[in-house]
């Protein structure tokens, strides 16, 4: 599979991606390698069930939703690109991406994308608002079994209220832009990606 | 106190020579395991002596021969004792948050070296060079080594041999220069001590022992780079230093060192450390071999660990090569394909018993530590002592400081500052410093001041270093895995993120990143794990996983005790949701705030690091976690088969699509309408049957041409066997049938849906899932809920949802059905997170799964 790996990847599409996402070229091929190790049915796409194959992100308590994340809206596969597009979010940002010239479209890297990504991992529903159900339901995954659902519940609406700047009893993304302006988003969401 | 130790211990002296002449009186063949020659070697100037020898007995009522049974008698009291120390320590927790425990244990060591000093008790003669390096060395090793974080070491290994090898080589030199030149001024009166025996002394010293400093870099949760360089310097430098120290010894009998024997002695430290290597890896490979034909002896099966790790350590030593390297190796190589090979109580067995018997050696060596400062005589000498320390120090650092800045250029993630301090000054020496020093051979001169010099160095190192590090760790705010965070929406979200760079660095496989990783794991994927396991299968993840779920029978667990978790919040959600408004605010007093925040951080999950896994001395329990999860998913998947996911609520307007098409882990805002042609047409077909079990056990056929291998069809037989145990076989196995076909032909099993009149049978099924589930329907079930679920089924989906399961039914789940239908048993297993779309017969099948645990864990016997 891997020596096909390489082979399969045209040049071109590797700098599609590399203008895309930014990524360097031997991450490019590593990944893609990655990719089609990951890519069971060999046929060029990712199916949920490939990615839920991986051990690791089984015991991951948020595996399901992380794996959400790489499927866009109403797909069912992802292919490369698509694969390469959702991993982009967590490149790290490089010193000369900070002073690029702000006409250029935003990087997906960026600090806004990266909270958006996060942000999203919450927002099921994708009314770009944090219900406080949906806090729970992931409040309940991240958190161990010696904690009562009142007081799940409890923490839920102090976070709400924490966050909530308008009163509805959700979390938009702007609040929630705010309420994590302090913490280092650019290190916390970045994945030293090998070369 | 020692009044009662010496009245106890003349007693039993008393008793063993009364027993002993009895023994001889009663029977004087030469042959009696009563010894003619006072058997007890501890010289007891009182006792014996002053009791007069009985004349003549003719047969003893009471004997006693405490000769026999000294050895093992007195080991067996000093380990008890130090376990009740140990005991003791954690009585108050925290003691051991703030001092380590090793200083603990030196304290009670000489506690009770003071208490034998004030009798004039010699220490027992338990730590000889034989006796350390045979049978203490061997279990500190290799816990380290089984214990060893794989995944950061590999990441890693360049950085940490660089530190462990160089960085002692570094120190040993460096140290051993820099006391000889002091021996060379007069004042000080050491001018015999020459360079070579300065040269082993330093290698002694050179040994850093991280265990109290990982335990602290633990509980703060350091960066997983400076904790694995941590954690594998003091591995591996123990090895450089045996080396060592091996070497300088035999160099210090030598009158005369020559230039060539410079060189010979560097060849040398090669083949020590390669033939380490090599020894290690034969052995472990046979042991991984060994435990794939393990699985009718479950018993003995932790035997084999101990017993080929021992053996590579044996016969490194033997050949005089480096036997913590093929110790240490053998354990990295064997442990992966082991634990895959052998059952889960021999695994959990495996793990307390290294880690038993690596918490004895280790305490013991510390509280015979303690012992022996009291008890021998010292040399003291200021200079000496005093420069010894300060060199140990100033080498350290600057090794650190000029390794790190050659190291840094190669490393993604560079060391700064902090992490440099963190790394020099956790610099502790310990267990294995004393050890080696203790087995100095006598012909070295100034062996006792060298013995003083080591103490005094653990000593400082150990109470100082070890105490203070943690405050000026904290202190200086190195870099964390995760921080305390102000307020609570930080907190959750930033573990939030961490979780999901966690997932992705999984997922991203950065394991295999260099070109000859690559490599390795295609070997180790094709070759290797052929060979060395039992069921290599692909899957095996997803079984193992599964394996694991059905054996801690988790599924009453949750039922009973946690309620139904991923009801949770769905329960809340709907009348929530509604009254959220409404809802009055509350106000949150700050304590309780506070509390709440504590709470909440200590309950987190833990980020999915294998680093924190197995290092800590007494965290044998981090299974738990991902226990917990996966019982989670597994939970919250049952659920979404039973009635379609809780999110079904959230949108109504997603209430027209058949429910048995949704996925589990599809999001709700997603378009299930565009997600499914997709598939079909991926299929070519108009109606997709998945199968629940085919997915479940899917056997990735690499080459879908070839017939099934052997491997694939006996997970195969064996899931139609387990099938069949549970399904109190109504109807006829069908295994035949099935096994014939590939399972990737059954994964994607399509047919032509061919409507039918339901069959009588088919009402029972349909009415099993609600009258079944009413007496569960406690707590966390919503009512509305089951109403929807009434409507939808009883609705248009209804009949196509039948011609779905007639066809199922012929297709292969025919067990299931009559399973359903005649006894309320559950179907096989549950599906797994590699899950399919869920046919309809997920709604009868879903609800049976309950409750099935008893069943689950004899089917689980054969997996």
């Amino acid at each position: 599979m891997g020596s096909r790996a390489s082979t399969l990847l045209r040049e071109e599409e590797i700098e599609e991606i590399k203008k895309e996402t930014g990524f360097s070229h031997s991450q490019i091929t590593r990944l893609y390698s990655r990719f089609s190790s990951l890519d069971k049915g060999e046929n060029g796409t990712l199916s949920r069930e490939d990615f839920q194959r991986i051990p690791e992100l089984a015991i991951n308590p948020l595996g399901d939703r992380i794996i959400n994340a790489f499927f866009p809206e109403g797909e069912d596969q992802v292919n490369f690109r698509g694969f390469m597009r959702t991993l982009a979010h967590f490149r790290p940002i490089e010193d000369n991406e900070k002073n690029k010239d702000p006409t250029a479209s935003e990087p997906l890297n960026s600090r806004t994308n990266k909270l958006l990504f996060a942000f999203q991992l919450y927002d099921l529903d994708r009314d770009d608002k944090i219900s406080r159900d949906e806090l729970l339901q992931v409040l309940r995954m991240m958190v161990g079994v010696n904690i009562s659902d009142e007081q799940l519940g409890s923490i839920a609406d102090r976070t709400i209220q924490e966050a909530d700047q308008n009163g509805d009893s959700s979390i938009s993304f702007n609040e929630f832009i705010k309420v994590l302006e302090k913490v280092d988003v650019e290190q916390k969401m970045s994945i030293r990606f090998l070369h | 106190m020692w009044r009662r130790w010496e009245l106890v211990f003349g007693a039993l002296l008393l008793a063993s020579y009364w027993g002993g002449t009895r023994g001889q009186d009663a029977d004087p063949s030469p042959g009696t395991a009563a010894t003619p020659g006072p058997p007890v070697p501890v010289p007891q100037p009182d006792g014996p002596q002053a009791f007069p020898e009985p004349e003549k007995a003719n047969l003893p009522m009471f004997t006693m021969d405490y000769g026999r049974i000294q050895i093992p008698f007195e080991f067996t009291l000093w380990v008890l004792l130090a376990s009740f120390a140990k005991i003791g320590f954690h009585v108050y927790h925290k003691i051991t948050i703030w001092i380590p425990e090793s200083c603990l244990l030196i304290v009670i060591g000489l506690v009770v070296g003071g208490i034998m000093h004030a009798v004039k008790e010699e220490p027992p003669a338990v730590l000889d060079s034989n006796v350390f390096f045979l049978y203490m060395l061997p279990p500190i090793v290799l816990e380290n080594g089984y214990f060893m974080p794989a995944r950061p070491f590999f990441e890693n290994t360049g950085t940490v041999l660089w530190y462990a090898v160089v960085g002692t080589l570094w120190n040993s030199v460096g140290i051993g220069l820099s006391l000889y030149a002091v021996c060379q001024i007069e004042v000080f009166g050491v001018q015999d001590i020459n360079l070579q025996e300065n040269l082993l002394f330093a290698s002694i010293i050179s040994a850093v022992d991280p265990v109290a400093v990982i335990s602290v870099f633990e509980d703060i949760s350091v960066n997983e780079q400076l904790f694995i360089v941590v954690f594998g310097e003091g591995l591996f430098n123990d090895a450089v230093t045996v080396v060592l120290y091996n070497m300088f010894t035999f160099v210090a009998d030598m009158p005369v060192v020559e230039s060539s024997d410079v060189f010979l002695a560097m060849a040398r430290f090669f083949v020590v450390g390669l033939g380490g290597l090599l020894f290690g890896l034969l052995f472990g490979v046979a042991g991984a071999f060994t435990s794939r034909f393990t699985n009718n002896v479950r018993s003995i099966e932790p035997l084999f660990v101990f017993m080929y790790t021992y053996l590579a350590y044996l016969v490194a030593e033997l050949f005089a090569i480096s036997s913590i390297m093929a110790i240490v190796v053998c354990a990295i190589t064997m442990k992966s394909y082991l634990e895959e090979n052998v059952s889960q109580g021999s695994c959990t067995t495996i793990r307390h018993v290294v880690k038993m018997l690596a918490c004895i050696s280790e305490t013991l060596i510390f509280f015979f530590l303690g012992v022996v400062t009291v008890t021998t005589d010292h040399e003291w000498n200021w200079a000496y002592v005093l420069f010894t320390l300060l060199f140990a120090f100033v080498w350290r650092g600057l090794g650190v400081l000029v390794l790190t800045q050659i190291i840094n250029p190669f490393r993604t993630i560079p060391f700064n500052f902090k992490d440099q301090f963190g790394l020099a000054y956790g610099g502790l020496r310990g267990a294995i410093c004393f050890a080696l020093v203790f087995t100095l051979p006598d012909n070295i001169n100034r062996r006792s001041l060298f013995v003083t010099a080591s103490i005094a160095i653990i000593i400082f190192t150990v109470f100082i270093q070890g105490i203070s590090i943690r405050p000026l760790v904290e202190y200086i705010n190195i870099r964390r895995t995760n921080n305390k965070h102000q307020t609570i929406n930080e907190e959750i979200h930033t573990r939030l993120m961490e979780h999901t760079i966690s997932g992705l660095q999984d997922l991203c496989g950065q394991w295999s990143h260099y070109y000859w990783k690559d490599k390795f794991m295609k070997f180790n994927e094709h070759v290797l794990r052929r060979i060395l396991i039992r069921d290599n299968r692909a899957e095996s993840s997803i079984v193992a996983l599964y394996k694991k779920l059905e054996l801690q029978n988790a599924i009453e667990l949750l039922d009973t005790s946690l309620g139904d978790l991923s009801a949770a919040p769905s329960l809340v959600s709907l009348t929530d949701e509604k009254k959220a408004s409404s809802r009055p605010k509350k106000t949150f007093l700050m304590g309780d705030v506070r509390k709440m925040r504590d709470n909440l951080s200590k309950n987190l999950y833990k980020i999915n690091q294998r680093t924190t896994a197995w290092t800590n001395k007494d965290g044998l329990h981090e299974n738990r976690q991902a226990r917990e999860i996966l019982i989670r998913r597994h939970h919250t998947i049952r659920r979404s088969v039973r009635m379609g996911s809780f999110r079904d609520q959230v949108r109504h307007r997603f209430n027209s699509i058949p429910k048995s098409q949704r996925y589990y882990s599809l999001q709700p805002g997603m378009n299930l309408e565009s997600a499914l042609p997709l598939r079909r047409t991926s299929h070519d077909s108009s109606r997709i049957a998945f199968l629940i079990i085919p997915s479940f056990f899917y056997v990735p056929n690499p080459n879908p041409r070839q017939t099934p291998k052997p491997s694939d069809e006996k997970a195969r037989s064996d899931i139609v066997e387990m099938k069949e145990g549970r399904l109190r076989a109504v109807q006829p196995p069908p295994s035949p049938r099935s096994s014939s076909r590939s399972f990737t032909g059954r994964l994607g099993t399509v047919k032509e849906a061919t409507p039918r009149p339901p069959s009588p049978g088919l009402d029972v099924i349909h009415e099993s899932p609600v009258s079944s589930r009413g007496p569960r329907a406690k707590g966390p079930l919503p009512t509305p809920r089951r109403s929807l679920f009434h409507r939808v089924q009883g609705g248009e989906e209804g009949d196509k949802q039948q011609q779905e399961e007639k066809e199922e039914e012929e297709e292969l789940s025919v067990e299931l059905q009559g399973e359903a239908g005649d006894v309320p048993q559950p179907p096989p297993l549950p599906p797994p997170p590699g899950w399919v779309p869920e046919n309809q017969q997920s709604h009868r099948a879903g609800d049976p799964l309950l409750r099935h645990s008893s069943q689950g864990s004899r089917g689980s016997s054969r997996f």
